[in-house]
């Protein structure tokens, strides 16, 4: 399956990107993911996940097509 | 309701003027209009901070918007709703964000108002990246807003 990811705020900084596509992955949760894409980093800040626009928890399961979003804590306003 | 995000700087007090007129009619049912206004300040915590870059996630910060403030008109049968964010680079004094609420009495538009702001600061996908006087650092939340969508 393929998926979209999406990075904001500190977390673009740090992947150095802010977006990319993943293909031919395997099912898994957004947290896993996420543990894949920073396997080789030592990343201590928060994290907040959110699939096609809804934020979700870390077990949330994804599907073929999704809108991934990883960022920090908002501070808006 | 009205929900706009910009990237240019705007005056609150006649967006809250065209929003009345135009889109509430000057509706003489309301007895009430409470404002909220955030602008910039030339400091936060130990920096000086001479300009603030405001991001935000399209598509996602406009739906919890909508959604936040359909909320409090639903809770508060609001008769208005209005909330305008800015994006991009600002400088101190720059209005940030105007959430503004009409309703028949007063209590309901105080609690609107308060209840937007809070669910704004606490859910709506933006972050602040402030230029200081030590260089660039991206705005912390402090404890009182800090998201409730945290999940780690």
């Amino acid at each position: 399956m393929k998926v979209q990811v999406k990075y904001f705020a500190n977390i673009k900084d740090l992947m150095g990107k802010d977006t990319e596509d993943i293909k031919d992955m395997n099912s898994i949760t957004v947290g896993e993911l996420w543990l894949n894409l920073t396997k080789d980093m030592d990343i201590q800040i928060k994290v907040l996940y959110a699939v096609n626009q809804v934020y979700v928890s870390k077990d949330y399961k994804l599907n073929d097509g999704d809108e991934i979003a990883f960022f920090p804590p908002v501070t808006g306003g | 309701m009205k929900i706009e995000i910009i990237d240019d700087k705007f005056d609150p007090w006649q967006s809250l003027v065209d929003y009345k007129k135009n889109e509430l009619q000057n509706d003489p049912k309301i007895g009430a209009s409470s404002i909220f206004l955030g602008t910039m300040r030339d400091f936060n915590e130990d920096y000086d901070v001479d300009a603030m870059h405001l991001e935000h996630y399209p598509g996602m910060t406009e739906k919890y918007l909508e959604n936040i403030v359909q909320t409090a008109i639903k809770k508060y049968k609001l008769i208005g709703g209005l909330v305008i964010h800015r994006v991009g680079l600002l400088e101190p004094t720059d209005p940030i964000v105007l959430v503004a609420t009409w309703s028949d009495h007063r209590d309901s538009s105080f609690s609107a108002t308060r209840d937007i702001m809070e669910s704004l600061k606490s859910e709506a996908p933006f972050w602040k990246k402030e230029s200081t006087d030590k260089g660039f650092r991206w705005v912390q939340p402090v404890d009182k807003t800090e998201s409730s969508n945290e999940i780690q």
